[in-house]
């Protein structure tokens, strides 16, 4: 260690090997206050120095003052790397006595989730909002009028059988089907002009609960009416909503069915998203699933509720989210939904990947 | 509606094309199908010769068969049917054969003797008991004497022969029958329909003569009536009973079978009386109230005045739906009177509904062609005559009201084109009309098309365009958006406001639930105050049989299904409708809570929060306060909510409207620490709140002061809270308290609570001045107003 080695410590009458001991003996950063105080302190030996250099002769007062600032500079130099140093210890010394087991668990803080007919649902009202389309509500109790004669099913007409339903009254009933929003929504219209609209809610149906029915389930009801509307509108509106339900590489396929309030009737399928049309279990080899069904509006619809069917033509569909849901996570069974296990629930909670 | 090939194939040549192909053209036609099969789906069947058969020495029931199956070997096979002889010809199931319910035929060893295959009776090979005779069910099979040893028995049976099971849409009644079906095919592969033959030989006597026929009601459409003498019950032959069978219904005799397969032929449902109990009186009518008739399955009925019936001088059968016992065909009778009508659908469905839904009332509530009412009739003349060696008697009896004109509509060519959204040519569309036998004109560019009656649902343009479409193949439909003004979508603002309820909630911890809105009646009578309930009229069960008046009864059952699978915290949430009865029925939304267990975890630092009142409460503060109506709610104790602890719950108000509840579920509901709340969402909807105006934050100062206050035991601390509050006003910017305290050092019965003020003005630095001013005003207000006194330490 050499410290000052280009200050002449003679001329200044300081001792070299007394000091380099001083310095090389430090051992914290007060020895090290002490220090500087000594030397360079208000009353210290280079301090004193200075306090006498008055008295000296021009020349040697030159020479002293460039000895001494030399020292001063070098010393204090030193002094400052010496304090890192000692506080670079005490830090490393605070940091290793913080250590902590950072494998230790968590505090389980938790965000709740919202259910998967709910994200279900708010996934398709984005698609369609996005597409102008107006998010619309209805009674779940509703009349046997709108629930049911309004769209076509006049009193014992044969149809209503797959629709078997729970009554209140003779005329009031839980409704079966989310389409007498259609018909509110059509009789509400004074202008009797376009609508576009879905409808999501609750519907009910007289059956008993198994794997694949539930008495209660919801469903999301489309409805357009303008002039002109056709089933290719109703194809190419379906394949944009289902290729961002399943996938961009999705196919749909119309199939004929009937229901009574359209006409033409269109049963439609979604090629099946895990196999790309090879056949698995999920399409029951067929390649393709049933989604939804769908139509023309029926014109005694548009009549029994005001719309004039020369003029305007409309489709409708209907999609049960919890059949969007199964298909999509994998769910056996539509009890699950309504039985709320929260590890069931939880699996829901997250972002999923998509597409980028 | 099941579809054997061979019945098929007699009235469209299908003979050409594989079932398959068939079953899956038609799907594309909109007749979805349940499955497609062999009458008998087995293999490796062959016919066999028992040469020998000895009772099995140590069995009581075995017989030890040998049977020779021609090839060159004599196998023994043990055969437990008691009707199995030497001589008999029988179904014999080879080593290594398959049959249906999932049996595999292996050598096997049975009471010590070694059995090399099974001789079959014909439940083995698939058939249900309902449609066997007896000794079909207690035996094995056995073939007629011309049955070829060592061919394929299933073959030779004619078992091989397909059928298909469609799933017909509630539309096209006119395919429950082979006729429809034919067309519905011939539609497809372009071919046309075969009728089958109606000829018979007619005596002399008139059936005019003898029977009146006295149609009293409107229900009734058509009524022919047709008589034979002279009929010979026996069994039918075997292609009639297998064609029954594979269409489910059950062969019994020639007469009974005819009827049926005549109905399977047209869709024409027939009723066959014997003629000689029934008189020659026929009267149509609906019933009288009341009125009495045993049916054919001999339960007695009681009539309502919706019913038709078929009466003599009483009622002798229920029309279209089931026949009396008293004019019942049974093994002695001779002759037959043949009816074939049409009644009301609707009133055919009404009484079906109540009584059974038969064959006959399943197609007669779906409608009948009247052009084939006469044809079914003369149909099942030709085979009563050919198989049970009928007379037919000259003329019909006769009462039509009906009308057999082929329907005209028009559609024109652009129209079809704009609802589809194709382009197809005249030619196509004069092609696809010609393919479904529907006569057309095309003028003007309109087509004017004569629908046959057969097909009764097609009676409006849009009904031709939808036929157009189906058999040209919806799949050649391109998609392309709508070309329809722009607008801007959206969801109402109650609906963002829910949404905006659930994000809340979500990021406070509770998952979302869903759950049934129909409950027990007992479990709808919890946490309501006012029980006014819904209930249906006709519930699936007890437990789903009132509307829910509130969701908290739901989320309690959400909650012990989880405690039981030992789940520790328990947070969540619904937003759903509650259902009420007051002068109409009323929906309303409510948002509902509960939270059991720990909140927040941490065990191992001693740090977790368990679910209290107090995290309840700050719940639905941090709600109420993001629905923007902080300052605007109190919670008091005055109107309780039945069925929460009456010292750990409180109402909740805003401006001093009661919008809901919370607080600790009472032990009588249950014994768990169980915090909820309901809100009713109608009611928060309904308070106006301002935009948010953003006030700069204060750049000042802020000064914080403990004060703490000695105050009796049960005073609540509210109390203390609302007068600092007052005092406090706008320059109070947070209170909170830190310290509760009972002990020695205070006195006895009282209890000191600290609070910790911090003050700030939003204009300036408060001066110490101020600052005191403000504290000595609240130690005044707080103890002129309160048993308080100022604790100094």
């Amino acid at each position: 260690m050499e410290y000052l080695k280009n200050v002449d410590l003679e001329s200044i009458g300081i001792d070299r090997k007394t000091l380099e001991k001083e310095i090389s003996s430090l051992s914290s950063i007060k020895d090290v206050n002490e220090l500087k105080v000594k030397y360079i302190g208000k009353k210290g030996i280079i301090t004193e120095l200075y306090g006498k250099m008055s008295s000296l002769s021009v020349d040697m007062k030159k020479q002293m003052g460039i000895n001494l600032n030399k020292f001063k500079t070098e010393f204090t130099e030193i002094i400052e790397e010496m304090i890192k140093k000692f506080k670079d210890e005490e830090l490393k010394q605070k940091l290793e006595n913080d250590k902590i087991d950072v494998t230790l668990l968590a505090t389980k803080l938790n965000i709740g989730g919202v259910h998967p007919i709910t994200k279900v649902i708010d996934e398709i009202e984005d698609i369609f909002i996005s597409m102008g389309y107006d998010v619309v509500e209805g009674p779940e109790i509703e009349t046997d009028l709108y629930n049911f004669e309004k769209l076509n099913l006049p009193k014992n007409h044969p149809a209503r059988d797959s629709q078997d339903s729970f009554y209140i009254t003779d005329e009031y009933l839980l409704r079966t089907q989310t389409s007498p929003v259609q018909a509110r929504c059509m009789d509400a219209n004074e202008k009797k002009g376009p609508i576009r609209i879905i409808c999501p809610g609750k519907t009910y149906r007289r059956d008993n609960d198994d794997a694949t029915h539930s008495h209660q389930f919801t469903q999301i009801e489309g409805l357009v009416i303008d002039e002109g509307i056709s089933l290719a509108h109703l194809k190419g509106t379906l394949e944009i909503a289902l290729k961002k339900l399943f996938g961009a590489d999705r196919e749909i396929r119309f199939r004929p069915s009937f229901f009574p309030f359209t006409e033409p009737s269109i049963e439609v399928d979604v090629s099946c998203f895990k196999c790309n049309k090879e056949g698995c279990a999920i399409c029951k080899n067929t390649g393709w699933i049933e989604i939804l069904g769908s139509g023309i509006v029926h014109p005694n619809v548009l009549k029994n509720c005001g719309y004039d069917p020369s003029k305007y033509t409309g489709f409708a569909f209907g999609i049960g989210p919890e059949r969007v849901a199964m298909l999509k996570y994998g769910i056996n069974d539509i009890r699950d939904f309504y039985t709320n296990d929260l590890r069931f629930l939880k699996d829901f909670n997250r972002l999923e990947g998509g597409e980028q | 509606m099941k579809v054997l090939r061979s019945f098929l194939n007699d009235f469209v040549d299908i003979s050409d094309i594989s079932y398959k192909d068939l079953a899956d053209k038609m799907v594309f036609v909109g007749n979805e199908y349940e499955s497609i099969s062999k009458i008998s789906d087995s293999t490796n069947l062959v016919v066999g010769k028992v040469v020998d058969c000895k009772k099995h020495p140590s069995s009581a029931k075995l017989n030890i068969c040998k049977v020779d199956i021609n090839d060159g070997k004599i196998y023994q096979i043990l055969c437990g049917a008691p009707n199995v002889k030497a001589g008999q010809k029988v179904i014999v199931a080879k080593v290594g054969a398959t049959l249906p319910r999932d049996i595999v035929i292996k050598k096997a060893t049975l009471a010590g003797m070694e059995s090399e295959g099974m001789i079959c009776s014909l439940y083995e090979l698939g058939f249900e008991p309902k449609f066997l005779k007896e000794e079909d069910i207690e035996g094995i099979h056995v073939l007629s004497d011309d049955a070829p040893v060592g061919e394929d028995a299933i073959k030779f049976l004619g078992y091989d022969d397909e059928v298909i099971d469609f799933e017909l849409t509630a539309n096209r009644g006119d395919l429950q029958s082979i006729l429809g079906m034919a067309y519905e095919v011939g539609a497809i592969y372009g071919r046309k329909v075969k009728y089958p033959d109606t000829s018979y030989k007619e005596t002399n006597d008139d059936i005019n003569d003898t029977y009146k026929l006295d149609v009293k009601t409107d229900n009734c459409m058509m009524y022919l009536g047709k008589k034979v003498i002279d009929v010979k019950i026996k069994e039918s032959p075997k292609f009639i009973q297998t064609r029954l069978i594979a269409s489910g219904i059950r062969p019994i005799n020639n007469v009974v079978d005819i009827s049926n397969y005549v109905m399977l032929e047209y869709g024409q449902p027939l009723h066959f009386f014997d003629a000689d109990l029934l008189g020659n009186k026929v009267e149509v009518r609906m019933a009288k109230d009341k009125e009495e008739v045993t049916t054919l399955d001999k339960q007695k009925r009681i009539l309502k005045s919706s019913d038709i019936v078929i009466a003599n001088d009483k009622v002798v059968a229920l029309a279209g739906v089931m026949g009396g016992l008293d004019t019942e065909i049974n093994d002695k009778t001779k002759n037959i009177f043949i009816e074939s009508a049409i009644f009301s659908p609707s009133l055919i469905r009404l009484t079906s509904k109540d009584i059974l839904r038969s064959e006959a009332s399943m197609r007669y509530e779906k409608g009948i062609d009247p052009n084939r009412t006469l044809l079914a009739l003369n149909r099942a003349c030709h085979l009563l005559e050919k198989y049970a060696d009928a007379k037919v008697l000259k003329g019909v009896l006769s009462y039509d009201n009906t009308n057999k004109e082929d329907k005209l509509i028009k559609v024109s060519l652009d129209n079809i084109n704009t609802v589809l959204g194709m382009k197809l040519t005249f030619e196509e569309v004069d092609d696809i009309f010609n393919r479904l036998d529907f006569k057309c004109k095309f003028k003007d560019g309109v087509f004017e098309v004569l629908v046959p009656t057969r097909r009764l649902d097609v009676n409006i343009k849009e009904d031709l365009i939808e036929e157009v479409g189906r058999i040209y193949g919806y799949d050649n439909i391109k998609g392309v958006l709508p070309t329809v003004s722009i607008r801007q979508g959206s969801c109402s603002y109650r609906q963002s406001f829910i949404k905006s309820i659930r994000r809340v909630l979500n990021g406070l911890g509770l998952n979302q639930v869903i759950t049934y809105s129909l409950l027990s009646e007992e479990k709808s009578k919890l946490f309501t105050n006012e029980f006014t309930p819904v209930t249906l009229l006709d519930p699936i069960s007890e437990d789903r049989k009132v509307m829910r008046n509130s969701l908290l009864a739901s989320l309690l059952d959400v909650f012990e299904y989880n405690y039981v699978r030992n789940m520790k915290s328990i947070n969540i949430f619904e937003v759903g409708s509650v259902y009420r009865y007051l002068d109409g029925y009323k929906e309303e939304d409510m948002v509902s809570g509960l939270i059991y267990g720990d909140y927040i975890v941490n065990n191992w630092q001693g740090s977790t929060i368990k679910a209290d009142f107090y995290v309840l409460k700050g719940i639905v503060e941090e709600l109420l306060n993001y629905l923007g109506l902080n300052n605007r709610y109190s919670f008091k104790t005055d109107k309780l909510l039945v069925d929460l602890h009456p010292n750990k719950s409180v109402c909740v108000y805003v401006d001093n409207d009661l919008v809901g509840y919370m607080g600790c579920v009472h032990p009588n509901v249950l014994d768990k620490e169980v915090y909820v709340f309901e809100l009713s969402v109608e009611k928060l909807l309904s308070k106006k709140v301002r935009n948010i105006k953003h006030k700069e934050v204060s750049k000042f100062p802020s000064v914080n002061k403990d004060i703490a206050f000695v105050i009796p035991k049960d005073m609540n601390v509210g109390e203390v809270i609302k007068y600092i509050k007052k005092v406090g006003g706008r320059y109070l910017i947070n209170l909170d308290v830190f310290d509760i305290y009972e002990g020695d050092k205070i006195e006895a019965g009282k209890k000191s609570v600290a609070f910790a003020l911090t003050f700030q003005n939003q204009n300036k630095t408060m001066s110490e001045d101020e600052i005191n001013h403000l504290f000595n005003g609240i130690i005044e207000e707080v103890e002129k107003n309160l048993d308080a006194k100022l604790r100094t330490f």
